[in-house]
């Protein structure tokens, strides 16, 4: 029998949030057999059928821009809760932060929904494939002001962030490398009517470019190849996902190199999720959020739009919105997590949700003897365990479920994964 | 205003160190007025207010040099005329959204000083700011030039205070940090009994560190819950649609400065206050109304303050200092907006300061492969504040020490 606090952490790693029946099942299963399936979910996804994309208008329709980036924003935390394949459904979220393209500027729900969907598409594959994809992706290309950059009048906003933050870091290129690589990127334009992008060759610079070291004719794919055949891309990857899935710690040696080697996203996390040296994590807040409504099993999209509207106005308070990353640089990790304010929202939203949880979830928990009702709250927040402390602040409530929940909830030990 | 969703990536940036953060969000407003009964202060101490403008400001389009050889040219639709800016010399005038600052300038309370840079500028908004933020220019560490004043200064993070929920890295000290102050309630929610609070806030044997912190993060709820009458209502409602990307920084600059206002005139021990302003970024369709409307925002929150300061006693020794992480290229990039540059200005305003123009505008034609050639070395203003603002040694926290003359 595989070890439960060991499945646990990797499950909560995962996927938003496991429930204690994912756990249970992953125990019966053995930790291979789980990440595999995790990697490679057999059978269809119901919950994400569940969860259809939204049917947006052309972007040149002049609807409610807002009111179609929230409907897109909702869906999403929606599917994340309701997804049953959720290791590529969380890997999806990890791009987001990767490529950080916020609706503040891109402005269109249906390009910031395209954006998403392209994530999906290429999240667990050849990272190549996602490099490429994003250059021609019109959210990124306005978000960086690709379309801008022509050979007349080179803008270098998307070259310099595709080299310093989307495949190398700051360091492993230099202002020339910058400057000619825009060169590489001019000329694709994003249709004002259909969204659609494509490369203008009249505004397109085919001369020469010198970019790292190398001399050719590089347009949009040929900088993309090279940038994906530098040895610092791989680690670079390696990196960032070891800090959202393992540790703000630094990487251990063994598991960069051995992640480095991989061919696809999905093979690297899987290698960096079996490593040794994990450290603990703060649950982003979409994590956190969305964990907490699988195992409260609360679905946003049954729910009526006010509620809808107060956990998108939770997540705003907790400090991370999907579809809007406060910068180009993603969201921060670990104790910035952890301020004054955003306990104090968690709090709030702690409430809110054990408001919400269903009949059935706070009978369970009543059902527990009132001295192991403590641990019940656990199994059902997959928490390894309440410290003294928390337990000392929980047993008060334990006569009451819902409160417990709350409180449950807030505890700084389901504050960390 | 939403206090958590700006400024973040400082800390993914990675140069607050432990101590910055250990120290985030602990801070009330009220454990700072708590100090205008300390008797640390001596009576001519002066205070500083650092102002970071977050994204890369425009130097030339800040300062003018509309005489230029070369700059109507590289500039095209971008450029402005003699007679549009407000005039500082007969080669130079600030941007007409200074007016505020023009008649500061007038009244010998501005200085500007121009083309202030650092040897081999980084390009990246991260890493730049990292240098100036460290006043590192090789390899910026991870202490902030205001952090290590703070740590010969006594090390009581209330000496140096951010009104962020976020310390930035400008004040993480080696062994000390500022203090940073969430300007928003922190009301408890209905139903939540501070006992509770208490008891999830208490220490528990053994955790570990992240977790703790998080507990920690109650007990400082339970102690700031009363605090929320008394803080202005940081409100910012007419927050534009951002044109620049993101890169950090705060849209509420005049909310902070009013906070700052209301510390210096309760004669709080604090020496040094940090806040910042952000959406310089201005790659493309800037266009000069765009970017008059960001610099009429500065213009309105710094002169707000100023004529604010010239009012107590307290406030006539407090001098602001602005900068940002670096100018923009000289030749605008064709989609009315400029990419990152290099050297540009810095303001320093105040009844201290005494004004006019420092420094010297670089050549628009002798470029560093299409930007400006620095003229000043950043840290001999840093050397200056730290000297005549805060009686520092600046070769103990720089290991620089030259100073401009004339300033203060």
């Amino acid at each position: 029998m595989a070890d439960r606090k060991a499945l646990a952490h990797l499950l909560r790693r995962a996927t938003f949030g496991p429930t204690a029946e994912e756990v249970d099942a992953a125990e019966r299963a053995g930790a291979a057999a789980t990440v595999d399936a995790l990697l490679k979910p057999s059978g269809a996804d119901a919950g994400a059928a569940r969860t259809p994309a939204p049917r947006l208008p052309e972007v040149d329709e002049r609807a409610d821009r807002a009111a179609q980036i929230r409907t897109v924003g909702s869906w999403w935390l929606d599917r994340m809760v309701q997804a049953e394949h959720q290791l590529p459904e969380k890997l999806t979220f990890f791009w987001h932060g990767h490529w950080a393209t916020s609706a503040d500027k891109v402005r269109y729900g249906t390009l910031m929904l395209g954006h998403q969907q392209t994530l999906a598409r290429t999240a667990l594959g050849d990272f190549g494939t996602m490099v490429r994809a994003m250059l021609r992706d019109p959210a990124l290309i306005i978000w960086l002001d690709g379309q801008k950059n022509t050979v007349k009048a080179p803008n270098e906003n998307l070259a310099r962030e595709l080299m310093e933050l989307f495949t190398l870091g700051v360091g492993h290129y230099t202002e020339q490398d910058v400057r000619e690589g825009a060169r590489a990127l001019t000329g694709w334009v994003v249709d004002q009517r259909t969204g659609a992008t494509s490369l203008n060759p009249k505004r397109h610079d085919s001369r020469p470019k010198t970019i790292l070291g190398s001399t050719g004719d590089f347009d949009a794919d040929s900088f993309a190849a090279l940038l994906l055949g530098r040895p610092e891309c791989p680690e670079f990857i390696a990196r960032r996902l070891w800090l959202r899935y393992c540790g703000d710690n630094e990487i251990p040696g063994a598991a960069l190199t051995e992640a480095a080697r991989q061919t696809t996203t999905g093979a690297m996390l899987k290698v960096l999720l079996l490593a040794d040296g994990h450290a603990e994590l703060v649950k982003q807040p979409v994590e956190w959020l969305a964990g907490a409504l699988r195992q409260l099993g609360l679905r946003p999209g049954d729910m009526p739009e006010q509620q809808r509207r107060q956990l998108q106005s939770g997540l705003n308070q907790l400090g991370q919105v999907p579809l809007r990353p406060p910068s180009v640089g993603g969201w921060p990790a670990g104790a910035a997590w952890l301020t004054t304010s955003a306990a104090q929202a968690r709090l709030k939203m702690a409430q809110l949700l054990a408001g919400k949880a269903p009949q059935p979830v706070l009978d369970r928990l009543g059902a527990a003897p009132q001295g192991t009702r403590i641990d019940a709250l656990a199994r059902l927040l997959v928490v390894d365990a309440f410290t003294d402390r928390t337990r000392a602040a929980l047993t008060p409530a334990a006569g009451d479920p819902r409160k417990l929940l709350a409180l449950g909830l807030a505890s700084p030990e389901y504050a960390i994964q | 205003m939403d206090a958590l969703t700006r400024r973040r990536f400082l800390i993914t940036s990675g140069v607050v160190g432990a101590a910055g953060l250990a120290a985030g969000g602990a801070w009330t407003l009220r454990d700072v007025f708590d100090t205008a009964t300390w008797d640390d202060r001596p009576g001519d101490a002066k205070t500083l207010v650092l102002v970071t403008l977050y994204g890369g400001n425009d130097g030339l389009a800040s300062v003018v040099p509309f005489a230029e050889k070369g700059y109507r040219d590289a500039r095209g639709d971008l450029a402005y005329s003699g007679e549009e800016v407000l005039g500082l010399d007969d080669r130079s005038g600030l941007n007409p959204a200074f007016a505020g600052l023009k008649k500061l300038y007038d009244t010998k309370q501005l200085a500007v000083i121009r083309g202030v840079g650092y040897p081999k500028p980084d390009h990246s908004h991260f890493r730049s700011m990292d240098i100036w933020q460290t006043a590192q220019p090789d390899r910026p560490g991870n202490t902030g030039w205001l952090g290590r004043w703070l740590d010969t200064f006594g090390g009581d993070p209330r000496h140096a205070v951010s009104f962020e929920p976020v310390l930035p890295p400008v004040l993480a000290g080696a062994t000390s940090a500022g203090a940073a102050v969430p300007v928003t309630g922190l009301a408890l929610p209905n139903g939540v009994q501070t006992a509770t609070l208490r008891k999830l806030g208490a220490v528990a044997a053994g955790e570990p560190p992240l977790q703790a912190r998080a507990a920690r993060a109650f007990a400082d709820l339970v102690s700031v819950d009363t605090l929320i009458d008394s803080v202005d209502a940081a409100e910012d409602a007419d927050e534009p649609e951002p044109a620049g990307t993101g890169t950090g920084g705060r849209s509420d600059l005049r909310a902070q400065l009013d906070l700052v206002a209301r510390c210096v005139e309760a004669n709080v021990a604090t020496r040094v206050f940090s806040v910042s302003l952000g959406g310089f970024d201005l790659h493309a369709s800037a266009g000069r109304s765009t970017q008059e409307q960001i610099l009429q925002r500065l213009d309105d929150a710094l002169t707000a303050f100023a004529t604010r300061m010239a009012r107590t006693e307290a406030g006539r020794r407090v001098v602001v200092a602005v900068y940002s992480e670096f100018g923009r290229r000289v030749a605008a990039n064709g989609s009315e907006g400029t990419d990152h540059g290099t050297a540009s200005n810095m303001f320093l305003l105040g009844s201290p300061v005494r004004g006019g123009l420092f420094g010297e505008q670089p050549s628009l034609s002798d470029l560093d492969n299409g930007d400006l050639r620095f003229v000043v070395d950043f840290r001999s203003v840093y050397a200056t504040l730290l000297k005549d603002v805060l009686d520092a040694d600046p070769q103990q926290i720089l290991g620089y020490s030259t100073t401009l003359p004339g300033l203060l």
